[in-house]
């Protein structure tokens, strides 16, 4: 019960995903079937990861607006290396990863040494970032291996392998995140960055570890992506950007840093994907949709928002 | 100004913000000549007065959504909801002005503005009442006006009009200067005004340090975030008419191009992302350094990939050769 109670934002997140989740599947035309459970849940983890990357950056009170480019470009970078034998494919996931990890360090090193905003920092990288994907593929092509992308997008015995993907890298990550010291940091420079610092905590060196950890992330959703359309498209990027950071929001995963976890991402993520799918077997005209897509995601925030009123000290909200 | 004491108290001591403000606006002036010079190596044409004219036209349309921007900056706070904005001002003007009923069509510029204002009181309700992050909530506003202007236009391109007016302000020239570019001088000196001479600018300031502190002071918070947030849509939407005038059209995603040059020139021209310090002589010279860059760009006959890369690169290292010479004025003081 002491874990419900600490945990009441997340728990409230959770149900609303299983009642938009229940309505979704009430209304499917095709009602429950594994089939469409692992096409929600490729749909749900494609933007989780994004999520996942999103959240790193804004753990230690940054925000990522490159998180769409980085997934783009490793995205057109695995349309090239996912082909031939195995081991050229390991391989391949290997330098995509890799280029993942540049990515992100390079948008820490200028945010820790070049001492700019985060904001900032990534506006400027994001267009260099989307500049390369086009300048290795200008029109989206390529392949993928495709032994390799089934068995990373349909079920093993009715559990599709995207739920395995997301529920390995979430209980992966809970260690080193909430037990670990270099986890610990993370949160810490969030919260405060200057107790932080007094404290002893290398700041720059542990944020450079976020922003890497957020470029990996990309990447892998960049290899997701690449699993489940089997091309490389250059210009795939702005959704995921903005999506990546709604879908923390709606996770209760705060822009000011030190608050939140990969989970609540993750189901930020899934209930924002189910929105849409939502609108979609809704019934309502196809172009009302993006509409109410956008109420809803208001509303939610809106909702989220709502605890605002119960403060009785005005000046509790200003910092 | 008749009584320094106020801002005094709550600007840095006065000196030393101009001092910081002439360096970032004497770097890129400096970047601008660069630029004029390289585009003339490629392209002579470029030191004509007639291309810099037409260059100052279309940097005004950067430059009058910019100052909305800026303004939401300086506050502390962001605007996301620019690109829809722009386009839906767009298609609402066009339509009006496309109506058989005479005052309709006259009609139309107010409404287009009153248009910006109303999108401006939702983004400032949202970050004022339900202290949403303005990230994400102009976010949203910004996907709710997609999704009302697909619905509403069907998806086509939308049918109509533009107004006299606008195509005057927007193509038109008096003594050979632009009228764009004069307007958004007048604009320009308008915003120095109320940045520097009015108590709204100094609440700005004072808010972009600490909306607390400002709080306590006993200033109406909410009111002035709801505030600024209307005059950033009102000016997003000049900026949409001015565009409608210059490409005689309104089209979808019209102003998907501008979100990111919008803040690009907010944050050249050396305002700070986190609010509360900047110059509005440095926003206008930012605006003008992005479009003569996107124009040299264009004019090299680069790969729009290409393009994207070196705007990136200039953008960061702009801004790196601020900070350095900021910390080395640091040093020296």
């Amino acid at each position: 019960m002491s874990l419900l109670r600490r945990n009441r934002s997340l728990a409230i997140t959770v149900a609303a995903l299983a009642v938009l989740f229940a309505t979704f599947i009430a209304i499917h035309p095709r009602g429950f079937s594994t089939y469409v459970l692992t096409i929600w849940f490729n749909q749900g983890a494609l933007l989780g990861l994004a999520a996942i990357a999103q959240f790193f950056v804004v753990l230690v009170r940054g925000v990522d607006l490159s998180v769409g480019p980085i997934i783009a470009l490793t995205n057109v970078a695995a349309s090239y290396l996912l082909v031939g034998s195995p081991a050229s494919i390991a391989l391949g996931v290997i330098a995509v990863l890799a280029l993942g990890a540049i990515c992100g360090l390079a948008n820490g090193v200028a945010v820790v040494y070049g001492r700019i905003q985060p904001i900032v920092v990534t506006l400027a990288t994001a267009s260099m970032i989307s500049g390369l994907a086009l300048l290795l593929r200008p029109t989206p092509g390529g392949s993928i291996d495709e032994t390799l992308s089934d068995a990373l997008t349909y079920d093993f015995n009715g559990v599709p392998a995207s739920a395995i993907l997301l529920a390995v890298v979430l209980v992966a990550l809970y260690v080193p995140l909430r037990r670990s010291p270099l986890g610990l940091r993370m949160y810490a420079i969030g919260s405060s960055e200057q107790s932080a610092y007094m404290t002893g905590v290398r700041v720059g060196q542990v944020k450079l570890v976020a922003y890497g950890a957020s470029g990996i992330f990309a990447a892998l959703t960049g290899l997701y992506v690449s699993m489940v359309t089997l091309t490389g498209d250059p210009g795939i990027g702005p959704a995921y950007t903005l999506n990546s950071i709604a879908a923390v929001v709606l996770g209760g995963v705060a822009l000011s840093g030190g608050v939140g976890s990969p989970l609540g991402a993750v189901v930020g993520a899934l209930i924002l994907k189910t929105i849409s799918s939502l609108m979609f077997f809704s019934g309502l005209p196809p172009l009302a949709q993006p509409f109410f897509e956008g109420l809803v995601l208001a509303v939610a925030i809106a909702l989220g928002a709502f605890g605002v009123f119960q403060i009785r000290n005005r000046l509790e909200l200003y910092r | 100004m008749a009584d320094p004491a106020p801002t005094a108290r709550v600007h840095t001591p006065r000196p030393r913000l101009l001092d910081r403000v002439g360096l970032s606006v004497v770097l890129l002036a400096l970047g601008c000549v660069a630029l004029v010079l390289v585009g003339a190596l490629v392209y002579p044409a470029f030191l004509t007065p007639g291309y810099i004219l037409q260059q100052l036209q279309i940097a005004s349309f950067l430059g009058v959504i910019a100052t909305g921007a800026m303004l939401v900056i300086l506050l502390g706070e962001i605007d996301l909801s620019v690109p829809w904005t722009i386009t839906g001002t767009a298609i609402v003007v066009t339509n009006l002005a496309g109506s058989p009923d005479g005052v309709i069509a006259d009609l139309a510029l107010p409404i287009g503005l009153a248009t910006g204002a109303a999108i401006g009181l939702v983004n400032g309700l949202g970050v004022a009442l339900f202290r949403v992050p303005a990230m994400v909530w102009t976010l949203a506003v910004n996907a709710m006006l997609l999704g009302a202007a697909v619905f509403y236009t069907g998806g086509f391109k939308p049918q109509g009009a533009v107004p006299s007016l606008a195509t005057y302000l927007a193509l038109g020239h008096t003594l050979a200067i632009p009228n764009a570019f004069l307007l958004w001088l007048a604009l320009g000196v308008t915003t120095l005004w109320t940045l520097h001479r009015t108590v709204y600018g100094t609440y700005l300031y004072a808010m972009g340090n600490s909306q607390r502190a400002l709080f306590l002071a006993g200033a109406r918070v909410r009111t002035i975030t709801v505030c600024t947030f209307m005059l950033a849509g009102i000016l997003s939407s000049l900026g949409a008419i001015l565009l409608t005038g210059y490409t005689n059209q309104a089209y979808q995603g019209m102003g998907d191009p501008y979100l990111m040059p919008v803040i690009a020139a907010v944050v050249v021209g050396g305002t700070s992302i986190l609010g509360g310090s900047g110059s509005y002589v440095g926003t206008f010279v930012g605006a003008i350094f992005i479009t003569l860059l996107s124009s040299i760009l264009a004019v090299m006959q680069m790969s729009d990939a290409a393009r994207q890369i070196i705007f990136g690169a200039i953008i960061l290292a702009m801004l790196l050769a601020y900070r350095s010479s900021e910390g080395n004025a640091a040093k020296a003081g």
